[in-house]
């Protein structure tokens, strides 16, 4: 209350952006301070869309858990599915044959495309540029029509499974998948021109939002957010995993540090995308898409990563030996993005808070992970056995008793 | 006596100036759809969104006061429908003309945005203040370009009416050469009085929800909306009126053209808004007082001496 | 690249060009599909061939499948539930089928108004 009567003494206000906000896709809260129409101070709050996906996976055996993982987030989800399917693979030991890593490598790199156009068109309206918009997501359906024929579905295809692929590549889908290459590149180096010549776009855009290579390091930021910086950080160069072991790619960096270089880095990675689908189109080689794989894992504990769309996406599994894993952890690339939110938003105005929050691509339920509980002396990090007790605790001093209701057991 | 009642009333006063700017409207969205390669809205969808909102309920915020509430959505409208009548609509003849109507057509389509600022500050909440803030901030900014530049033409055919002004230039039509640069002004200066993109900080749906009206519903968001297109309908007459100077003298021949005329101003104001992004209310301040005040300032001298040398 | 001129509205070649083309908006009549082949869809049982191991119902990652045996072991009568409201459409069920008793069709207009009719049999 006094903070409050402290602002309105100085004529400052506080909006409250969110949860519900025509900017936001996702909920999440900012509440910022304003003098005048500069950021004073901004309170970042997240975790509406928890949805207990660990705990989820960890009553499941392991070929439910991997659809659980592809559901973490409707873009990105095959890096999610790669991901797991990698662990589980190091942690069997199995031998993935070479079909299926191009098949892998194609679908991601699809999808870098097609989530990378989504973000284009979703800054462009937030800064007001609703026609960069329409024609950005007109030319994302083309990609999803092309992930719909080989995988399935438009988003959440399930192309992966433990030891390889379940769908293989016909040689006329591959014969559209560079048709629809050479399409897109033609209107990808359309934005990229625009983005650099177009007068309104580089006046919201630059300056804005300004984390220089110490702030990444310091608030551990990855992806595209810390390429912009200068930083060359990329997991598939870094550590190749599936068919990057053979191809190699050329990490795409920036010196703009702002959401202009953000920008700049994502067109040109969509273009990378393409040269990279090319060669894996030309290079992939006949053979079996997978190995079967068992249902057990042996005891033991493995961490793997690959590059999402949006930066290093971890997964780590505990094994106790049998088939439903005891502890899965997902670091989803958004999770370390949001560290720098408060410090990007202070400074600038009003009008820049929207397309900062925007600039990091943030993936709100890719992030909702583990519980912090804060208040009543109580400042700890839970486990889900604890959490249950607090919870039926609570609801026992309403007169409810839920202690009778059985954990679903599959 | 008669006529001229029929004349206020409906043609070509507020009837004609309802159905027009529903076509204008029209005309804006359609285009500007098909210029982002998708379909658009059918030919009634403005006139079916008026009557949508009429019918629909008034939710007044408790902290406002309601006579202002009420009041403010229909003295806007009220104004826009009366500068409408001092505008040429076939050749030079208006409903009403008389010297000094250019200033006074001005002065009403200032009411409009005055009328916006009160009620974002009457709704006494968050995002309308800053809204109607920003609304009052970007009026700074265009009044002195926008004056400057639709008196331009005034001083170089010596005249005050907008009609003797179109009458001045039908004669001449050479002289609209000179009047380029600041046709261009007077566009880009229309456009931030209409708050539409690129100067749509006033109304930035993705910052502050809808700006000034955000607590507006029922049939007073139907009157500021109402305002708003009839807006576009009087300031693109008085553009054509002023820079575009082609006549017949046959009546509905003029009346004809007039339709032309109009149409191709609210299309170059389409693609102004179809592209260019939004840039923030600093910048817009910025660019209105660095660039386009300077371009009219000239242009007022420039015509002020030729009228004097040219001894017209 | 090279420093190129930095000019405002550069779009509106394009967004002209784009004014006398057809729009990109798709027509879709209610009913027919117009989507891709292999897109998944509703399931299809064959009850001939399933041998009542219930594999698929161990691997569905939300127990949306069900298999009842209404005869005895020798002489079966096969019936399968899905309950589609729980169903995700992953397809995990026809991998997991050791004799190929389930597939899945393109249907994919499965909406109802009631939460009852999303239970339907295979």
């Amino acid at each position: 209350m006094s903070d409050r009567n402290q602002n309105e003494r100085n004529n400052k206000v506080v909006v409250p952006i969110g949860p519900q906000h025509p900017s936001l896709k996702e909920p999440g809260s900012f509440k910022i301070t304003l003098d005048g129409e500069k950021v004073e101070r901004a309170v970042v709050e997240i975790g509406y869309n928890h949805r207990g996906i660990e705990k989820a996976c960890e009553s499941r055996n392991y070929i439910q858990a991997l659809y659980i993982i592809e559901r973490v987030c409707g873009i990105c989800s095959h890096a999610h599915t790669l991901c797991f399917c990698q662990a589980f693979e190091e942690l069997a030991g199995l031998e993935v044959p070479r079909r299926a890593h191009y098949i892998r490598g194609i679908v991601g790199e699809l999808e870098r495309l097609h989530s990378h156009l989504l973000w284009l068109g979703v800054a462009a309206h937030e800064i007001g540029f609703d026609t960069l918009f329409m024609y950005t997501w007109r030319d994302r359906e083309l990609v999803l029509d092309l992930l719909a024929r080989i995988g399935g579905n438009r988003v959440n295809y399930g192309v992966n499974t433990y030891g390889g692929v379940r769908r293989d590549l016909e040689p006329e889908l591959m014969q559209d998948i560079l048709h629809v290459c050479d399409l897109l590149e033609e209107k990808l180096k359309y934005y990229a021109d625009l983005a650099l010549t177009e007068t309104t776009l580089i006046a919201r855009l630059k300056g804005i939002g300004v984390l220089t290579p110490d702030d990444v390091r310091k608030y551990s930021a990855v992806g595209p957010v810390a390429r912009a910086a200068g930083i060359e950080g990329d997991v598939r160069v870094a550590e190749p995993y599936g068919v990057f072991k053979e191809i190699a790619v050329n990490v795409i960096t920036d010196d703009h540090c702002d959401v202009y270089g953000r920008t700049l880095v994502r067109v040109k990675e969509m273009l990378e995308a393409i040269r990279l689908i090319r060669i894996m189109v030309a290079q992939i080689p006949e053979g079996p898409i997978s190995v079967r794989a068992p249902r057990k894992l042996p005891v033991g504990e493995v961490l793997s990563r690959v590059e999402a769309p949006r930066g290093e996406d971890i997964h780590y599994i505990r094994s106790t030996g049998t088939d439903m894993p005891d502890r899965v952890r997902v670091r989803a690339p958004t999770e370390a993005n949001w560290h720098g939110m408060s410090h990007m938003l202070e400074g600038f105005q009003l009008a820049d808070v929207p397309i900062i929050i925007a600039a990091i691509d943030p993936c709100y339920s890719c992030t909702d992970r583990a519980i912090h509980l804060i208040g009543d002396g109580i400042n700890q990090l839970t486990d889900w056995a604890q959490i249950r007790a607090l919870s039926i605790e609570q609801y026992k001093s309403r007169g409810i008793d839920p202690g009778s209701i059985k954990v679903r057991e599959f | 006596m008669l006529l001229s009642i029929f004349n206020v009333l409906v043609f070509p006063g507020l009837l004609f100036l309802g159905a027009y700017s529903f076509v204008l409207e029209f005309v804006d969205r359609k285009v500007y759809a098909r210029m982002q390669s998708r379909k658009g809205p059918p030919w009634y969808q403005p006139l079916a969104d008026m009557l949508k909102l009429i019918g629909k309920k008034v939710i007044v915020p408790r902290n406002a006061q309601k006579f202002l509430f009420a009041a403010l959505p229909t003295v806007s409208l009220a104004a826009v429908c009366a500068a409408f009548l001092c505008v040429p609509v076939w050749g030079a003849t208006a409903v009403t003309a008389y010297q000094g109507d250019l200033v006074a057509v001005l002065y009403l389509l200032t009411i409009p945005t005055l009328c916006h600022f009160l009620a974002g500050y009457n709704s006494h909440e968050v995002y309308s203040t800053i809204g109607a803030f920003r609304t009052l901030t970007q009026m700074f900014a265009y009044e002195v370009p926008l004056f400057m530049a639709f008196l331009s033409p005034a001083i170089l055919a010596g005249t005050w009416s907008i009609s003797g002004i179109a009458a001045f230039y039908a004669v001449h039509p050479l002289y609209t050469l000179i009047n380029l640069p600041v046709f261009i002004v007077s566009l880009l200066t229309s456009q931030s009085k209409l708050e539409r993109m690129p100067f749509d900080a006033p109304e930035a749906e993705t910052e502050i929800v809808g700006g000034a009206l955000v607590e507006y519903s029922g049939r007073y968001l139907a009157y500021f909306r109402g305002t708003a297109i009839a807006e576009l309908t009087a300031i693109a007459s008085v553009l054509a009126a002023l820079y575009l100077p082609f006549f017949t003298g046959i009546a509905w021949l003029d009346f004809v053209l007039y339709l032309a005329k109009t149409f191709v101003i609210v299309l170059m104001m389409v693609l102004l808004r179809a592209t260019m992004a939004r840039i923030r209310i600093d910048q817009t301040l910025k660019f209105f007082w660095s660039i386009l005040t300077p371009i009219a300032m000239l242009q007022m001298i420039v015509n002020l001496l030729l009228r004097g040398g040219l001894g017209l | 690249m090279r420093k190129k001129q930095e000019r405002p509205g550069g779009l509106a070649g394009l967004a002209i060009k784009n004014l006398f083309r057809k729009p990109a908006t798709q027509v879709h009549q209610f009913g027919e599909e117009g989507i891709q082949k292999g897109y998944r869809g509703k399931l299809l049982y064959d009850p001939s061939s399933c041998i009542n191991c219930v594999m698929c119902m161990r691997d569905c990652p939300t127990g949306a499948i069900t298999i009842k045996n209404f005869g005895t072991k020798e002489d079966k009568q096969m019936h399968a539930y899905l309950n589609m409201g729980r169903c995700v459409f992953c397809c995990q069920c026809v991998d997991t089928c050791p004799k190929k008793s389930l597939s899945f069709s393109s249907d994919v207009l499965l909406a109802s108004f009631t939460r009852e009719s999303l239970e339907i049999e295979l």
